[in-house]
């Protein structure tokens, strides 16, 4: 199948926007706390997190803790994918136990991402909570997970998919949605 | 019964005589009664064999097979082999004393005339020292009036210098030839391969060329010490050949041999750790390929031998260090030495089948290697242009271990004709009437 | 989100003489996360839960066999250990009837050690689970080599042009034979030394330089990979005596006095204290030999886990 784009939902001016508006909603829901890190999902998730830590210091000169998680030891399709995927390193570089870890992704799919995040971050200790921040929620949830923070919801189909750019890996900041089509 | 055939339109060739003509032959009984154009209604009585397309050449003359009887029957038998013979388009063949027991008193010697078939002629070779442990001799006079056609510890080299002396100076008694293994067991200590490059990337122990040369510049002192018939066995390094060589050029009466494994393959054969190509003396370089054709070009080395040396796959499916040495060659030696050296010019014909038929057979004084008149009718047929591939399943050998399988040869033994009866016929063995002689 | 897939497609890992390049980089990125784990307090993922590993080590050993156990128990495998005396080769049962009736109970990888060149080859062929080669004789101990190549990568970044000296029994070293093949693909620069009596025929064509003067060659060296010497090798005429291979070959401060100031020491281990490498300098700042053992565990860590892959892999 060859993706046809579809639709432009979110540009770069929006995207810092959304990001602005999800530092706040953090800051809200945890009163300020000083337990707060924040761990980004490898790729994107990764850079996303580093971008709302950025944000914390230049809206509220707080530096949070920032780790960034590989979760491919942790899925749970390892054995029906064709070959391995590639492990990149997980970096945590704080104690887990007592903070308030504050999940980055790109997009909230099936839930199954998120999940192996939790045990894989449960593996280093006890955290007092676990919460999540999306880019996108796309919908078609397999597994009982929501996200706290959300920048966009965009109701898809199966048959689409969702698009993330990011500059730090991509050269653009935009979020897409993506017809697959048969060829 | 008088059994007779004309065999019509073939090419007859008798390298020993120098005939290779298109003419017809009949043979009466077990004899080659008349070659030269038969007008079929002036012989009566005669089956008719169109030999239209087929080689007559003197039936093949194996003289290093390993038959395993007595003690080795899972891997071969006189009549499993007899019959590998004959699919292979040997007449003769005789086999190595290595048996478990050794084949070194009269009684073993008449077992082997005993069990022998109509399938192929089969001649033992006696052992040099009781129980082939290099320490007594056997007692040779026995062993030659039992039916020992040559001497041999084959399978062991002839490590003690006196006693290989000893068996050249006493062989003269009854003019046997001696057939040496040679190998300094020192030098080949715990050896599985040619040592070199491959033994290095491998990182399997090696045994070097010297450990050939050395045994066999050792023999050949001997053999002029003591004026006894020498017979090197299966040469595998280059300066074996260059040895061997000059000792003939300074006139000393000493013969060698060659295996069709060791002029067509490499070590490279055992990169895959294919315990088929696991043989003693090791397969060597292409530097060493090269100077054995050239010393059979040259007539440096008398004989094509095939040391079949039956194995079965419960012994050879093992680590590579675990499995014995050896693989078998009967079935496909013909083959191998049609497509590798003579259609590749590397060998003459009528070379390649002197070495297989008419000089073992000089060396151990045997009626055969001959197609004349008034000769015995071991003959075979060759379809030069058969193809065929090597499948294992289909050798008449119990032991299948060979490195071949699948290869792709051109020319095969169509009928073997042995004492003047057939052995093979269209490729299928014949199996023996009831109640003939 | 989609994770690019690895070129890995190999179901066995028997040598180093066959990986490319960037297979070899592949197992070494790998082996770099997994290190990260063992520095976790759960020292465990669960990615091979479920998996069953077999460590069938039929040459003694405790230390490769027990790094192999723990590689694998830290992924969550199930392992079995067998060495010479639990399996029933004693007992005459050839090996590949050994491995069979393993197999029949259902596992994924076996990883084997055994005196016989060629051994895991032979395995691999028959076998549908995937065979690692533990040491094979004298032919290739893949991991060791991938362990030594990480040891060095983390401690000098650039392999390309790197001078490795490896002293001692070469002829006899499959730890050498897989590290000649590691590191010349790399592209460092690969020495050995040792007598004549212990280097093997045609070595040159390894693209390795050889030198019989150890003070010679300790000069031009960037690292020095010392092989064990074992007892053995007097018996067979190699060498008269541990005391005089000592004497010209045995790595001491005194030695390295000809060698760079910030030579890197490394040994496959177990060490002959004061035959090949004295103790001093086996302890001493030069020595990343302790670094090795880490290594160990996380290579074993990332060679499970690429064959392990999914689908069975397509055979070699």
């Amino acid at each position: 199948m060859t993706p046809e784009e579809k639709a432009l939902i979110m540009d770069s001016r929006i995207i810092d926007r959304v990001l602005s508006r999800i530092v706040h909603e953090i800051l809200e829901r945890t009163k300020g706390s000083q337990n707060l890190a924040l761990v980004g999902i490898r790729t994107r998730g990764a850079y996303l997190a580093e971008r709302l830590a950025k944000k914390f210091r230049e809206i509220e000169s707080l530096n949070l803790q920032v780790g960034v998680l590989d979760i491919t030891l942790y899925r749970d399709d390892l054995s029906s994918v064709a070959h391995q995927p590639i492990v990149k390193p997980t970096q945590l570089p704080f104690d887990v136990k007592g903070k308030i870890i504050v999940l980055v992704d790109d997009v909230l799919f099936t839930g199954r991402t998120v999940r192996a995040a939790i045990d894989e971050i449960i593996d280093f200790g006890r955290p007092q909570a676990i919460q999540l921040a999306v880019l996108v929620d796309r919908g078609h949830r397999e597994l009982p997970i929501q996200a706290d923070y959300v920048g966009k919801t965009v109701p898809t189909s199966k048959r689409e998919e969702v698009r993330v750019l990011l500059v730090e890996t991509d050269g653009t900041d935009q979020v897409s949605i993506e017809e697959l089509k048969p060829k | 019964m008088t059994e007779r055939y004309l065999l019509t339109g073939g090419r007859v060739i008798d390298p020993e005589g120098g005939k290779n003509e298109e003419t017809d032959l009949l043979i009466q009984e077990n004899r080659i009664v008349k070659i030269g154009s038969l007008r079929k209604t002036l012989v009566k009585s005669a089956q008719i064999i169109r030999a239209k397309g087929l080689l007559i050449a003197p039936g093949l003359v194996d003289m290093h097979v390993h038959l395993r009887e007595p003690g080795r029957e899972d891997e071969e038998t006189i009549e499993s082999g007899s019959k590998a013979a004959a699919r292979g388009g040997f007449t003769t063949v005789c086999c190595m004393p290595n048996t478990e027991p050794p084949l070194d008193d009269q009684g073993k010697i008449r077992l082997i005339y005993d069990r022998a078939t109509p399938f192929a002629r089969v001649f033992p070779f006696g052992a040099i020292s009781k129980g082939i442990q290099g320490k007594e001799l056997t007692e040779v006079g026995d062993l030659f009036r039992a039916g020992a056609v040559a001497l041999s510890d084959d399978g062991s080299p002839v490590a003690n210098a006196e006693l290989m002396r000893r068996v050249l100076e006493y062989s003269r008694l009854f003019d046997l030839p001696v057939v040496d293994h040679c190998e300094d067991p020192a030098l080949s200590f715990e050896g599985v391969m040619n040592e070199g490059y491959t033994s290095t990337r491998l990182g399997l122990r090696g045994i070097p060329n010297a450990s050939e040369e050395i045994m066999i510049s050792r023999d050949l002192h001997l053999a002029a010490l003591t004026k006894g018939r020498l017979h090197l066995a299966h040469l595998s390094a280059a300066g074996s050949v260059a040895l061997l060589r000059e000792a003939k050029r300074k006139g000393l009466a000493v013969t060698g041999e060659v295996t069709p494994h060791h002029l067509t393959l490499t070590d490279d054969a055992l990169l895959s750790f294919d315990t088929n190509a696991k043989v003693k003396p090791p397969l060597r370089t292409r530097a060493d390929v090269e100077a054995l054709r050239t010393g059979l070009a040259d007539d440096t080395i008398d004989v094509i031998a095939t040391d079949h040396a039956p194995h079965t796959s419960v012994e050879k499916e093992v680590e590579f260090d675990l499995a014995p040495f050896g693989m078998v060659g009967l079935e496909t030696a013909l083959g191998i030495v049609l497509t590798e050296l003579v259609s590749t010019g590397r060998l003459g014909l009528a070379k390649a089948l002197a070495a297989m038929s008419t000089n073992p057979s000089k060396i151990l004084k045997f009626p055969y290697g001959r197609v004349v008149v008034g000769g015995l009718a071991d003959l075979v047929f060759i379809d030069l242009k058969k193809s065929w591939v090597v499948n294992p399943d289909q050798f008449a050998s119990k032991s299948k271990n060979t490195p071949l399988v699948g290869r792709h040869l051109k020319g095969k033994a169509v009928h073997t004709l042995v004492n003047g009866s057939f052995a093979l016929r269209d490729g299928r063995l014949v199996e023996p009437k009831e109640g003939n002689d | 989100m989609n994770k690019p897939s690895t070129p890995w497609k190999r179901k066995d890992l028997l040598g180093l003489e066959e990986l490319t390049v960037e297979e070899i980089q592949l197992i070494l990125n790998t082996a770099e996360s997994m290190k990260e784990i063992l520095q976790r307090p759960i020292r465990k993922v669960p990615t091979l839960r479920g998996k069953t590993v077999v460590n069938l080590f039929l040459e003694p050993s405790t230390r490769t066999s027990s790094s192999f156990d723990l590689a694998a128990k830290r992924l969550s495998a199930d392992t079995l250990n067998l060495s010479v005396k639990t399996s029933s080769v004693q007992k005459g049962e050839t090996l590949l009837d050994t491995v069979r009736n393993l197999e029949a109970m259902k596992l994924d990888v076996l990883v084997i050690r055994s005196s016989s060149s060629g051994a895991p080859y032979f395995l691999a062929r028959r076998l549908t689970a995937g065979v690692v080669n533990a040491g094979d004789g004298l032919h290739e101990h893949p991991t060791q080599g991938l362990l030594d190549l990480l040891t060095l990568r983390e401690r000098f970044r650039r392999l390309r042009g790197l001078k490795v000296l490896i002293v001692g029994d070469v002829a006899h070293s499959r730890v050498a034979r897989s590290n000649i093949w590691g590191l010349t693909k790399v592209g460092a620069e690969v020495s050995i030394c040792g007598p004549p009596t212990l280097l093997p025929m045609e070595v040159e064509r390894f693209g390795v330089k050889t030198f019989t003067d150890l003070d010679k060659a300790l000069r031009e060296a960037d690292v020095v990979y010392v092989l064990r010497l074992q007892l053995e090798r007097q018996a067979r005429y190699m060498i008269p005596s541990l005391r005089e291979y000592a004497q010209l070959f045995g790595i001491t401060r005194f030695r390295l006095r000809q060698a760079r100031r910030d030579i890197v020491i490394m040994h496959p281990g177990p060490i002959n204290r004061g035959v090949e490498l004295d103790p001093d300098v086996a302890d001493g700042p030069w020595s990343v030999i302790l670094d090795q053992v880490t290594n160990g565990v996380a290579i074993r860590m990332a060679v499970l886990y690429l064959l392990c892959g999914g689908e069975a892999g397509e055979s070699d």
